[in-house]
């Protein structure tokens, strides 16, 4: 045994066992950092949910809750659908390029819907999570927060919180806060006009 | 006069035997009753104390709202108009934690505006500093967890978009803010862990940060509205001659400052604890509700100043992402305003116009920003938002110019105003 003390292979040993050390550190953080991650119920929970559409007249909106966000469904009348095309120019992503829906969604253009007289939407403002408000007659002077519409107004979705305003396909206009179109969910409609929110297929009629 | 830290002889009796084991005289000596601070503090030098006033206000208001306060979603705001109805003195110990949150920002801002016009953030006390502006990032914290846990209708909108302020972030955006939930929205699993950070583990972080910041003080001795240092000049004794001991001058000065402040506090606790809608909103006497967004959501007062900057920029590339770096870099270029000023003279007594011409437009444009962010989006105030963000940003951008070619008047050489 020698007395003279070996620094260098201290320093490294101290070394080792400090990277030992920290990598068990960060592994043993990792179940506290999952813990935060939606539980199992909570997933459950998040399942699909069926909505019977059928009782809305044209021109009423209904919403409902699928996965704690509500969800706004649009019986539009067939005059709004056909004039869906006129105002391209002033909205910020008229083809839906940057914004979330499914694909059967982005295809159907400026209906932005499976059937053109149903709009299906999240009623969550692509800005910071704010619920959009209805505003659907043209030219309205909607006056939530004391904002204008102006006399060009479409009609469509006005965000209360940041003024961000959306035409009836939920398609977000020029320089909004808003970034993005309102988001499409997958959804399928059966026959009977029974919405099914969270899935792309309807389910099987269980009869 | 005053003993030289190793003429301590322990004593006899019980602080004697304590003493032999652990400091308590020394610690009493060095951080209180010799601990020698400039005789010539005014007016501002109330509100560093009267933080700590306020910071025990919330640790024991809040652990006693804590025995009555179900955390979670189905039960948190009936709780809470339990304690205001049927707790006995419930609504006392609630509008005090209230009042006191209010209260908090009221005296950190005006801690904060101290140091701008005294130049206490300059070197040596850069890391006082940056242990304050910690305190004051850890204290928005706290705010907003707590303001969620009332659970009324603007306290779930109010979480609604703070955490969507997470999702602005590219790619990891999404994930970040289902983690940070623990759900698809906000639900009960958010108002519980937010309650396990606002009562364990942020007061935890904050008393720390507060014990680190006075030390880190007491190591450099505080600064004076001349913003000179007195330990320059020292007596035979060894101990500054413009100071003198914190106990029992400033204990007992403080002792008046702290009764006016509370005569203050109580007035609004007892007669305005809403304050008109300021300190609590109408909108969260209503439970939270997440298919109705009130008609305006604006965050309480204090964060309004912020929350303006954040509206203020437009979505651009296709993401929001700009006004909430925005947001944050205003936070975070306070951490940077020892290095910023360059400036010979500390104090605004011997600075030039050009500062104080800075210092009064920075002022003005925060106090705008605080009421664009309250106003909703329409008429002047996205344009007032927009001017005032770039002139608040430019208090800090330019400072290293303005406070160069500034014109000073030579500092004396001990403090003013004082015999």
């Amino acid at each position: 045994m020698s007395d003279v003390v070996d620094h260098s292979r201290r320093r490294l040993l101290t070394a080792g066992t400090v990277g030992v050390g920290a990598i068990g550190v960060a592994f043993a953080a990792m179940p506290f950092i999952a813990s935060w991650l939606p539980s199992a119920r909570a997933k459950a929970l998040g399942a699909p949910v069926e909505v019977d559409a059928s009782k809305l007249d044209p021109g009423q909106a209904m919403k409902v809750v699928w996965r704690g966000q509500a969800v706004y469904i649009v019986r539009r009348v067939k005059a709004v659908v056909d004039q869906l095309g006129n105002h391209d120019a002033m909205l910020a992503d008229p083809q839906s390029d940057d914004s979330q829906q499914p694909a059967y969604i982005k295809a159907s253009g400026a209906a932005r819907a499976r059937d053109p007289e149903i709009w299906v939407g999240l009623a969550v403002c692509t800005h910071l999570g704010c619920s959009p408000l209805s505003a659907f007659e043209p030219n309205n002077s909607f006056q939530v927060a004391g904002a204008d519409l102006g006399a060009n107004w479409p009609g469509g979705f006005y965000c209360p919180c940041h003024g961000s305003k959306y035409d009836i396909s939920g398609r977000v206009f020029k320089n909004m806060p808003a970034p993005k179109n309102l988001t499409v969910p997958p959804y399928a409609i059966s026959a009977n006009t029974r919405i099914s929110i969270g899935v792309d297929d309807a389910p099987k009629a269980v009869s | 006069m005053a003993l030289a830290p190793e003429s301590i002889v322990p004593g006899k009796g019980l602080i004697g035997w304590i003493d032999q084991r652990f400091p308590l005289t020394k610690l009493w000596k060095d951080q209180v009753a010799e601990y020698y601070a400039p005789k010539n503090f005014n007016f501002w030098y109330y509100f560093g104390v009267l933080s700590l006033v306020v910071l025990a206000n919330q640790l024991i208001t809040g652990i006693f709202l804590t025995m009555n306060y179900k955390p979670s979603s189905a039960e948190a705001f009936a709780s809470v108009e339990y304690i205001m109805r049927d707790v006995e003195w419930g609504w006392l110990i609630r509008y005090m934690h209230s009042t006191g949150a209010s209260a908090f920002f009221i005296v950190i801002y005006l801690h904060m505006f101290r140091a701008l016009l005294y130049g206490s953030a300059r070197k040596p006390r850069e890391l006082i500093w940056i242990f304050g502006c910690l305190i004051f990032l850890l204290l928005m914290a706290e705010a907003f967890m707590g303001y969620v846990l009332p659970w009324g209708n603007m306290s779930y909108w109010g979480a609604q978009v703070i955490v969507s302020l997470f999702s602005s972030i590219p790619v990891i955006g999404g994930g970040l803010v289902e983690w940070i939930r623990g759900d698809y929205y906000i639900a009960d699993a958010t108002l519980n862990r937010f309650f396990a950070l606002h009562v364990a583990a942020l007061p935890l972080a904050l008393v720390f940060l507060v014990i680190a910041h006075l030390m880190a003080l007491h190591e450099v001795g505080s600064n004076n509205p001349d913003g000179i240092e007195i330990k320059k000049h020292k007596g035979a004794d060894g101990h500054p001659l413009d100071g003198i001991p914190f106990h029992p001058y400033y204990t007992t000065k403080d002792l008046v400052g702290i009764v006016g402040f509370l005569l203050l506090f109580c007035g609004v606790i007892f007669f305005v604890p809403t304050f008109g809608g300021l300190f609590l909103e109408s909108p969260n006497f209503e439970p939270a509700n997440p298919l109705q967004t009130p008609p305006h959501i604006a965050p309480v007062w204090y964060f309004t100043p912020f929350y303006a900057m954040l509206r203020a920029v437009p979505s651009f590339a296709g993401t929001q992402v700009w006004g909430v770096m925005v947001m944050g870099a205003a936070v975070l270029i306070l951490f940077l305003v020892p290095w910023l000023d360059k400036s010979p003279v500390k104090s605004i007594r011997y600075k030039g116009p050009m500062y104080k011409i800075a210092l009064a437009i920075f002022v003005v444009s925060f106090f705008a920003l605080a009421v664009c962010g309250l106003k909703p989006p329409a008429g002047i105030y996205p344009t007032l938002a927009k001017v005032c963000t770039v002139l608040y940003f430019l208090f800090f951008i330019l400072m290293p110019i303005y406070t160069k070619f500034d014109k000073t008047k030579p500092v004396p050489e001990r403090v003013t105003g004082h015999d």
